[in-house]
């Protein structure tokens, strides 16, 4: 075969082959901008972070602005104490909450961040004062069963029992 | 003692084992030390990915796509079960890139280019080619077997990687195009789910030992093979045999390091 040809076809095939490859790295997989840019790193503890594991996405609004980076247990508080890894690019301010949620009945764990009203933002190694933790689901039906066995007997003053009842385990915030 | 009695027999074989991996693995250094005249003349190279590369794109391109597209059938139908076929984009991906993509590749690979190549070197040792080459000064190591090597090794992941595309665009065309599956979510969820470091390099790490593997077995083969039109065929049967099962066994071992926290 002519050479010429020959190396026609090699350098056809490397280029399909490279094509392919860039179009897997950047088509279907998640090619990380947050590798790539600035981060800063803020921690905040929760009393219980359910399913939430290292790399789980942070939102804010819906849109990704960061990753969990580590989880940790701490032996004083008893609690666990997760680094969130935001980008640059989104700044928060210091009384911004965060609450674990998960996404659909069964999808995965992600932290909510919901913005504050302080001048002030969050700087790298800050601490998020404001948590809140996953819900258990065991807990929130426990809760339920018993608020509804309190209720049954007398039928008359159970008016203000689900409120007093459901707040603290649903925690519903203002 | 007896040849029959089953001890010696087994024996005979243990140590026969242990010697043809010690020859392997002596032959690979040699590759390896010798590669540096193919490297220089890089043309002989080029010839032997053109001969294991180009020449298995038409069966890899075909294969891809069916598997992908039985891929899509079978995945819709059973997600459908569950309410959630828009994640259909998420097992076609993840189902070819960790896993089909690398193994069917190679294993084609080794059907297809691996044969090929004990076949040839097979036949060069018969008729005593390799040693009228060493007669002209002109070594064999350096001039056949390293070009080969380094083609199928360089070859064998873009085949991989082609073999993956192909696949996720079949399952594409019976998801999205013939099923209904929504056009954005069978993208986004596949962005969303499939990691570029534990995904996608994993699979082309698995691509490259399994081109390493392959062609080490091929030419080994090839060059250990008894020098007859039997021995040719017995060698060829051999690297088909052994490359495959090298190419399970490995993927095995591979995907429990690579994917075991996850």
């Amino acid at each position: 075969m002519d050479r010429t040809l020959l190396d026609f076809w090699v350098g056809v095939f490397v280029a399909i082959g490279l094509a392919a490859l860039f179009t897997l790295a950047l088509k279907v997989s998640n090619a990380d901008s947050f590798d790539q840019g600035k981060t800063y790193t803020v921690k905040a503890s929760f009393n219980n972070i359910g399913g939430l594991k290292v790399r789980s996405p942070i939102k804010s609004a819906g849109v990704v602005v960061g990753r969990v980076s580590d989880i940790r247990f701490d032996n004083q508080t008893f609690e666990a104490v997760v680094d969130f890894r935001l980008s640059d690019k989104y700044q928060f301010p210091k009384d911004t909450s965060a609450s674990i949620m998960t996404s659909g009945l069964l999808g995965e764990q992600y932290v909510a961040l919901d913005a504050g009203g302080d001048s002030h933002n969050l700087k790298n190694g800050d601490t998020i004062r404001i948590t809140q933790s996953a819900v258990v689901l065991e807990n929130l039906i426990s809760q339920f069963l018993y608020n509804k066995a309190a209720d049954s007997p007398s039928q008359g003053n159970a008016g203000n029992a689900p409120n007093s009842g459901n707040a603290p385990a649903a925690g519903v915030k203002p | 003692m007896k040849p029959g009695n089953p001890f010696v027999r087994m024996g005979h074989a243990t140590l026969e084992g242990i010697s043809r991996l010690g020859t392997a693995t002596r032959f690979l250094l040699q590759i390896l030390w010798r590669s540096g005249t193919s490297w220089r003349r890089f043309h002989l190279i080029v010839r032997e990915i053109y001969s294991s590369g180009v020449l298995s794109l038409i069966i890899i391109v075909v294969s891809g796509l069916f598997v992908g597209m039985v891929l899509g059938l079978q995945g819709y139908q059973t997600l459908r079960t569950y309410g959630s076929a828009e994640s259909l984009g998420v097992l076609v991906a993840l189902s070819l890139v960790r896993e089909l993509g690398p193994v069917v590749a190679a294993l084609l690979f080794a059907s297809r280019a691996g044969s090929a190549i004990t076949a040839e070197v097979g036949l060069m040792k018969t008729t005593e080619q390799l040693q009228a080459m060493e007669m002209m000064a002109v070594d064999p190591m350096a001039r056949i077997i390293a070009p080969r090597f380094w083609g199928g090794v360089i070859s064998m992941p873009l085949l991989a990687a082609i073999f993956s595309m192909t696949g996720i665009y079949g399952g594409y065309m019976i998801g999205v195009r013939l099923l209904g599956v929504d056009d954005g979510a069978f993208w986004s969820q596949m962005q969303s789910a499939v990691d570029l470091r534990d995904d996608v390099v994993n699979g082309i790490i698995k691509s490259v030992v399994f081109g390493f593997v392959i062609t080490l077995i091929a030419l080994f083969e090839g060059y250990d093979a008894v020098p007859t039109a039997e021995g040719i065929s017995r060698a060829t049967t051999r690297t088909v045999v052994t490359s495959s099962l090298a190419i399970l066994a490995l993927d095995f071992v591979l995907t429990a390091f690579m994917f075991k926290g996850a």
